[in-house]
């Protein structure tokens, strides 16, 4: 026996470091469902969609961009604010595929009783999923608007001006990404099957845009006023469009929601609240039982 | 420790109840020093816990799957990636780490379980019928992690199961509830201590050599099979003594044998209460049995 041998210890290694808690685990969880939105850490089938419909939503913006430098436009086509709007189809497929994935799976698997099982309080997982998800649709509608900022310096426009712009338009992306993302994480939870999903939350978005412009443009046919307005809060697109408006003083996208009425601001704002707060009521109040407990 | 009972007796009831889940009925709990009903955090972030359920996501690896579920414990990022592969490793997984979990067969599906409830190093796992779906081969192997898990790893192990005869061969101490009211808390060894007597079979001459075996003062029962008999083990050397006459005779020895009680059989009859548990807070409705380590 020589002396120099080594003792390889592949036994149990006990771990005696920090322990973070349950913020930290909010945080893992919040961070888990975001790169879940985008396939990371998942087979490549996974990333497919996600990625296809980044593609999708940029391209139009490159466009724009390359539009505007070539042709020495004075300003851009589609303002900040009203990009996302416009792109609502592709908003909504996003949000179709991605809130299914957010919380469908982990009901159909079952995972939830090993969540419970953490450091972490059952309103936790609720708001982790919600915030992960608003969060990862709000960094899909910041690409494109980043893109659009970054055409717009590049062919000389007013940097001050452009960068107050687009601050509105990261702003109203993200009042949108937590509105739609309530609506489609209520929409998903209700279903394990993530094809069920899906459709429902495809559906319920393009429908109530739908339903939202027809009610607005018959009301605007009774009469001239601008109450057909108000029918805006039935669909989060419009919606938030008329608030980019009542807030902000932007053009909307859809003139038909804009209006001078404080009245209106304030019924828009209310909405915009009690939508949220009430998706996510819903939203605590499924998950209250779910993991067998 | 083994937890056992009959399906739907509370075993995991009882579970929840000590991972501050849900609040008892009646009477406190405490695990670790920490009681059950308000500090559920502290408790969930050094205990672990393996459902009876499926409860895997299927889309993604083994390895991908606990960093995260360590993150949810409170490890750093890095600490979560190390203490992933190291317990994989202990679990037998170390090859198949990076396939998705959908391929696992199920005995590797309940080494991942167990897994996810050790990754973070806990002072306390509760194992909720970890043999559960497993065939004979994978019960062994399942047993066998078990008990590595209490002796090597110095993790103390409350295991349920209403298999009786696997909780008699990893467990030293047996706790029986049912219907959420204990009727019966020991020691593994207690309750399977020897019987004092010693089975003997053997060749031909049964007869001769009880005969001897009377002369030297033992007292023997014929048993129904020819050639079989019981000896009261009154002192150590009643089995030499049967070693030396069946030699003297030279007839051939087949079975020597010490009896053991089964779990099986203690707990087959009228379920009995013994002092300990008249001491505890008995009640219609689950209540709480402290668990110290």
């Amino acid at each position: 026996m020589t002396t120099n041998s080594v003792i390889h210890n592949i036994g149990f290694r006990h771990y005696d470091g920090p322990r973070l808690g349950r913020g930290w685990a909010f945080r893992s969880l919040l961070l888990e469902t975001l790169r879940g939105a985008y396939g990371l850490g998942r087979p490549a089938k996974v990333k497919i969609m996600p990625w296809v419909l980044v593609g999708l939503i940029t391209i139009p913006a490159l466009v724009i961009v390359a539009v505007v430098i070539l042709t020495k436009q004075e300003s851009l086509p589609l303002s900040y604010t009203s990009y996302p709007i416009a792109m609502y189809l592709l908003v909504s497929l996003f949000l179709a595929g991605r809130a299914p994935y957010a919380v469908s799976r982990d009901l159909r698997d079952g995972i939830m009783p090993l969540y419970l099982s953490r450091p972490i309080k059952r309103t936790d997982y609720v708001y982790a999923k919600f915030l992960g998800l608003a969060l990862a649709v709000w960094i899909y509608l910041a690409a494109p608007i980043t893109v659009l900022l970054i055409g717009a310096l590049l062919a000389k426009f007013s940097v001050g001006h452009e960068l107050l712009a687009w601050l509105g338009g990261m702003f109203m992306a993200a009042v949108l990404a937590c509105l739609v993302s309530s609506i489609a994480l209520v929409l998903a939870s209700f279903t394990k099957r993530r094809g069920l999903g899906v459709a429902a939350v495809l559906a319920t978005l393009v429908l109530l845009n739908g339903f939202a412009n027809i009610l607005i443009a018959v009301v605007r046919m009774q009469s001239s006023e601008s109450s057909g307005a108000l029918f805006a809060v039935l669909d989060p697109y419009l919606l938030v469009d008329a608030l980019g408006a009542a807030w902000l003083g932007v053009v909307p996208l859809n003139g038909t929601v804009q209006t001078d009425s404080v009245l209106a601001t304030g019924v828009f704002t209310v909405a915009l609240v009690v939508i949220v707060a009430g998706m996510l009521g819903i939203l605590l109040r499924r998950f209250r039982k779910v993991g067998g407990v | 420790m083994g937890l056992v009972g009959a399906n739907g007796a509370g075993k995991s009831t009882l579970i929840k109840i000590l991972l501050g889940l849900i609040p008892p009925t009646s009477g406190t709990a405490s695990i670790l020093g920490f009681d059950c009903l308000t500090e559920g955090l502290q408790i969930r972030e050094a205990v672990g816990y393996m459902p009876e359920s499926e409860c895997l996501p299927l889309d993604i690896s083994a390895t991908e799957f606990l960093v995260h579920m360590a993150r949810m414990s409170g490890l750093p990022a890095n600490s979560a990636r190390e203490r992933t592969a190291d317990t994989l490793r202990h679990v037998g997984l170390y090859e198949e780490r990076y396939r998705s979990i959908g391929g696992y067969s199920t005995g590797m599906k309940q080494r991942v379980k167990l897994a996810q409830a050790l990754v973070h190093d806990p002072k306390l796992v509760f194992l909720d019928e970890p043999t559960n779906g497993l065939d004979p081969a994978g019960r062994d192997e399942m047993l066998e992690l078990i008990a590595k898990v209490s002796a090597n790893f110095g993790i103390a192990v409350v295991v349920t199961s209403h298999l009786l005869g696997e909780l008699e061969r990893i467990s030293d101490h047996i706790v029986v509830i049912d219907g959420g009211v204990l009727q019966r808390s020991t020691s593994t060894a207690e309750a399977t201590q020897l019987s004092g007597s010693l089975l003997v079979e053997v060749t031909d001459n049964a007869d001769a050599v009880m005969e001897r075996l009377r002369e030297r003062g033992a007292t023997v029962v014929a048993s129904g099979a020819a050639g079989s008999f019981a000896v009261d083990l009154t002192e150590a050397s009643v089995s030499d003594a049967v070693v030396e006459i069946v030699a003297q005779l030279g007839v051939g020895l087949v079975r020597l044998q010490r009896r053991r009680h089964h779990l099986a059989e203690i707990f087959a009859g009228e379920p009995r209460v013994d002092k300990r548990s008249a001491d505890e807070p008995s009640a219609d409705e689950p209540t709480a049995h402290e668990v110290t380590e």
